[in-house]
């Protein structure tokens, strides 16, 4: 089995890239059909004989899901249907398309096979998984075929409607598989019927899954597309949309609802609808002058039919279903043919305009009227055999919803006959009516085109007269779905009610075409109607919300983000968060008074005017934090943080010193009030989560156990430098990494676009006093700089701090000389330094891989004379890459912000 | 934990918020400072009650060392982002003369676009 879908893949590369050879494209589509159809064949008699061939694909096993197939008998029939009927397509195509655009009709013979392919596994699939997806791609590959004359609007809308109405019943069925494959257990069709249908959870995965059905199988309300659906090229439409695709829905039902009938509402639902389609569809079909769209709301109603027969879940409806399957297979497919015979031969379809089409070409006239007599259930057709079983089969039912279902399939039948009648008469017959406007045959349609119809129509009246032995073998095919009580299918069913039922359906149908054909014509189909402003206002609506919600403007996004944060913030607050633990007002009085000095700087700058104001009093926020770290035990942080702030002001200032000092009063996008309110919500949400989380704790610290390891394992009794360098390097090495990125990335963001030459700076206003001063000190900063790091193991400083006061020691140097000195550093010289920086800090992790694991510090003692036993720890080499690293990054801030663009007088940007 | 440093966290919080509400690079810039700024002091605190400073041989019980050394490289990256913030906005006023975020000139056309042309499906989509 996994033979054939192999078969199937390659066959429809080959199609596709045999554009130039369209004729050879087709015959290629045509060998895993072939393939299929024999080896079907060369099972048949034991598939027949209630032997079972499974076969399984490992796909996922780890979510165990697998490609799993079975052929039984209902299978086995549908297999030698697709692979029959899409042959005899095939042969059609060959005709249809001719010589001419090879691209379409390549593209064509490999969607079809494809399709073919994925068909097989819908009818074949004995999981439920394995059904959904190919049952999707059969929902694709419709989209593409519905969609092959790509230059058509037409074509291209009624494409998308499709895969809209069946793909949005796909995922509702794959829902209700989830559901059920939940509740079982298990994903194969065995398991899966086991399902117990009082559980509402099962019910509503049912429904789930019929929902997918209707829309496949065009049943009332999504039955719409099926008629769009007909912009496809006359193979596809006679293929997919009446012989197999469609029947998707039909084939799922009939698998089911034999066990599901056991749930009251199946039976009453799927009679309903059933019903509902069939005299929707025949009521429509009796309004249309397209004799295409006629033949689609035909193939609507006995889609209806087939869905009314398999769901009611009686064994005699479902063996009868079987039977009216076949038969539509063969007439429906004939019929669509014939259609497509007449379009090229006339140039239209329009049944009020063609004329003498009878006359000029009887033997497809009379191959045509076959299979509409087939349709309409005379003899000696397989159409009236299958018909009387069905009528038998209803007329046998027990109860109310068995006379409701006589009824429906009584009064259905009618509508059959009346349009199949008006079809065969509309496009054969001649008009008396003297309008001008009257289709001829323009010229004759070949052979190839001519022969499947015939081919198909003498098959209904072969399978027909052999009803006794075909009765047989779809006997042991319905028993595979329902081993219960079939039913009788013969050509002569005798003196029964069933016969009196035909005859009355047939008067009753040519009446009711006489009567009814001045009064109806074509209407709009509200379906479609409110399908399309659905949409529209789907469409629209969307468009209007990204309108508003899209803006363009940033204050506005930042806004809204930040109302989320303070929505999701207080809402997990206000619903039940406490505090636990005692609450102080403050920890000192010291501490108190820097939180309000904090404060007010705080504010002030959100208000200040002026930029230089703004950052200085930035600083102070800086300080004055760096001060309540310190009062919180929190020394590194104190030291790192007045470095950094000191650093921060000056590129701040670097970059201000550009910018005019007073901030122009912008469009205020976001109304003050706005800002003022989100703001306040941030800030009581963040705080109210701070006084929170701080007495959150539910477990032992884990700085607790980094303290018992600290001096064994890393050799150091800074806490904090040994997480940093040691416990936690890993994540500082992540971190040390995206101070580089920055830094590269200001240095070349700054070195792009040069700005205007200014005047400050230059040598002629340095300070004297200020560069000597600063020329003595910066030896004496670097010195310190390097102990800070060496030492910061053991006790305050590190590679951060030392890093920061080094680059502190250049930054005065620029400041007091101008920027003579750091030109002669290349202008990468800080780039290069972040390199060689991050380098130290990789190569000393890999190097504890030697050992152990990453980062592992190796310890050793050292004796040095005069200086005496010295601890070298290798964590202290990884420290000193971070050193360089902070230098690195922060001189190529420096240098990038604060350079003077000399020679780039032709960049200005004025 | 004490209400001085909760109510400090806050007003960290609201006032980076009301900064980086606006247009001009230069205050969001000094907004993302301002809420760093906070979000380092809210993960201090919430590392539990403060201590001596965490380095061993002391007697007195340590403040929780984990915490700090989080908020230590994440004050000097701070500093790499408002530095990489501030090369945007030099480049911003190099550019426009200006230091003030325009709208998105794709985002207004869609704006102003609504629902009204260009509908995916037209309503002559029947076959």
């Amino acid at each position: 089995m996994s033979g054939i879908i192999l078969v199937f893949l390659l066959a429809s590369g080959g199609a596709f890239l045999l554009s130039r050879r369209p004729r050879l494209a087709l015959a290629t589509a045509a060998v895993p059909l072939v393939a299929t159809g024999l080896w079907l064949a060369w099972l048949s008699a034991r598939v027949l004989d209630g032997e079972r061939f499974a076969a399984q694909v490992s796909w996922v096993p780890s979510l165990g899901v697998d490609l799993s197939f079975r052929v039984d008998g209902f299978g086995w029939l549908l297999g030698l249907i697709i692979s029959g009927v899409g042959l005899v397509v095939l042969g059609y195509a060959a005709g249809y398309f001719g010589d001419v655009n090879g691209r379409r009709t390549a593209r064509f013979a490999g969607l079809l096979t494809i399709f073919a392919g994925a068909m097989c596994g819908v009818v074949l699939a004995d999981d439920v998984w394995t059904l959904f997806v190919f049952w999707e791609i059969t929902s694709v590959t419709s989209f593409l075929l519905i969609g092959l004359d790509d230059r058509t609007a037409g074509a291209r809308f009624s494409a998308l409607r499709a895969l809209l109405v069946t793909s949005m019943g796909g995922l509702a069925m794959l829902g209700g598989f989830a559901l059920l494959v939940g509740e079982v257990g298990s994903s194969s069709f065995a398991a899966v019927r086991g399902a117990d249908v009082t559980e509402p959870q099962v019910a509503v995965a049912l429904v789930l899954v019929l929902v997918g059905a209707f829309t496949k199988s065009a049943q009332v309300p999504f039955h719409f597309w099926l008629p769009g659906a007909m912009a496809a090229p006359t193979p596809v439409s006679a293929y997919l949309h009446s012989a197999t695709m469609v029947k998707a829905g039909v084939v799922l039902v009939a698998r089911f609802a034999p066990v599901f009938v056991a749930a009251g509402w199946w039976r009453p639902i799927l009679l309903t609808v059933g019903a509902a389609t069939m005299f929707l569809g025949g009521l429509e079909a009796m309004r249309q002058h397209d004799a295409k769209l006629l033949l689609a709301f035909g193939t609507v109603s006995q889609l209806g039919l087939l869905m009314l027969l398999f769901g009611a879940g009686w064994s005699e409806t479902t063996a009868a279903g079987v039977a009216l399957l076949v038969a539509h297979a063969l007439f429906k497919a004939a019929l669509f043919l014939a259609v497509g015979v007449v379009d090229h031969a006339t140039g239209t379809r329009d049944v009020t305009r063609l004329s003498g089409v009878g006359r000029r070409l009887p033997w497809l006239a009379a191959a045509a009227g076959v299979a509409a007599a087939s349709m309409a259930g005379l003899p000696p057709t397989f159409g009236f055999v299958a018909k009387e079983g069905v009528i038998a089969s209803v007329f046998e039912a027990p109860g109310g919803w068995g006379t409701f279902a006589s009824v429906a399939v009584v009064g259905g039948s009618v509508l059959t006959v009346a349009y199949s009648w008006r079809w065969w008469v509309g496009v054969f017959g001649t008009k008396t009516a003297s309008t001008s406007d009257l289709a001829v045959v323009g010229h004759e349609p070949g052979l190839a085109v001519v022969a499947p119809v015939t081919l198909l129509a003498v098959l209904s009246i072969v399978l027909g007269l052999a009803a006794a032995p075909v009765g047989d073998v779809l006997g042991a095919v319905s028993e595979s779905l329902d081993p219960g009580q079939g039913v009788h299918l013969a050509l002569w069913p005798g003196w029964h009610p069933p016969l009196f039922a035909s005859i009355a359906i047939v008067g009753a149908g040519l009446a009711l075409d006489r009567f009814t054909r001045r009064v109806w014509s074509p209407s709009r189909d509200t379906a479609v109607a409110a399908f399309q402003r659905t949409f529209d206002s789907l469409t629209a609506g969307a468009k209007r919300t990204a309108g508003i919600v899209q803006s363009g403007s940033l204050p506005a996004y930042t806004a809204v983000v930040f109302t989320v944060v303070a929505v999701a913030a207080a809402t997990p607050i206000a619903l039940g968060a406490r505090l636990e633990g005692n609450v102080d007002i403050a920890a000192s009085p010291w501490q108190a008074a820097t939180a309000a000095l904090v404060t007010a700087f705080a504010v002030a700058v959100a208000t200040a005017r002026r930029r230089f104001v703004a950052v200085l009093l930035l600083g102070g926020v800086g300080y004055g934090l760096a001060l309540v770290f310190f009062l919180a035990g929190a020394a590194d942080l104190a030291l790192t943080q007045v470095l950094v702030e000191t650093l921060m002001i000056v590129v701040f200032l670097l970059v201000l010193r550009w910018f005019p000092d007073l901030h122009r009063p912008a469009p205020a996008s976001v109304p003050r009030w706005i800002r003022s309110a989100i703001a306040t919500g941030v800030g009581a949400s963040a705080a109210a989560f701070a006084a929170i989380a701080a007495t959150a704790r539910s477990d032992r610290p884990v700085t607790d156990e980094m303290a018992a390891r600290a001096v064994d394992e890393a050799g150091g009794r800074n806490l904090v430098n040994v997480i940093i360098v040691d416990f936690r390097g890993f994540d500082t090495l992540g971190e040390i990494a995206v101070l580089g990125i920055a830094a590269i990335g200001v240095a070349n963001l700054v070195r792009t676009h040069a700005v205007p030459r200014r005047d400050i700076d230059t040598p002629r206003d340095r300070s004297v006093i200020m560069a000597t001063v600063v020329r003595g000190l910066f030896p004496f900063l670097m010195v310190t700089s390097i102990w800070l790091t060496v030492r910061g193991h053991n006790a305050l400083g590190g590679g951060f701090a030392g890093g920061l006061v080094a680059a502190a020691a250049f930054l005065l140097r620029f400041l007091a000389d101008g920027e003579p000195p750091l030109r002669r550093v290349p202008r990468a010289g800080g780039v290069a330094l972040v390199a060689v920086g991050l380098a130290l800090a990789v190569i000393t992790a890999l190097a504890g891989l030697i050992g152990g694991a990453a980062l592992e510090s190796g310890i050793a003692s050292i004796d040095l004379p005069r200086v005496g036993p010295v601890k070298a720890v290798s964590s202290t080499v990884f420290d000193i890459g971070v050193y360089l690293l902070v230098i690195g990054a922060a001189l190529a801030v420096i240098r990038s912000l604060g350079a003077e663009p000399v020679d780039s007088e032709r960049e200005v940007v004025a | 934990m004490n209400l001085v440093t909760v109510m400090l966290i806050g007003v960290l919080f609201g006032t980076g918020t009301y900064l980086m509400i606006h247009r001009s690079l230069t205050k969001i810039v000094l907004g993302v400072a301002l809420l760093g700024n906070g979000v380092n002091l809210l993960l201090l605190s919430a590392g539990g009650p403060s201590g001596d400073i965490p380095i061993l041989g002391g007697d007195g019980s340590l403040s929780d060392a984990l915490p700090q050394a989080l908020v230590l490289t994440a004050i000097v990256i701070g500093f790499a982002i408002q530095a990489f913030l501030l090369a945007l906005a030099w480049r911003t006023w190099a550019l426009d003369g200006s230091d003030d975020v325009e709208d998105d000139v794709e985002d207004r056309r869609i704006a102003a676009r609504g629902g009204d042309e260009d509908d995916f499906v037209g309503s002559d989509g029947t076959a």
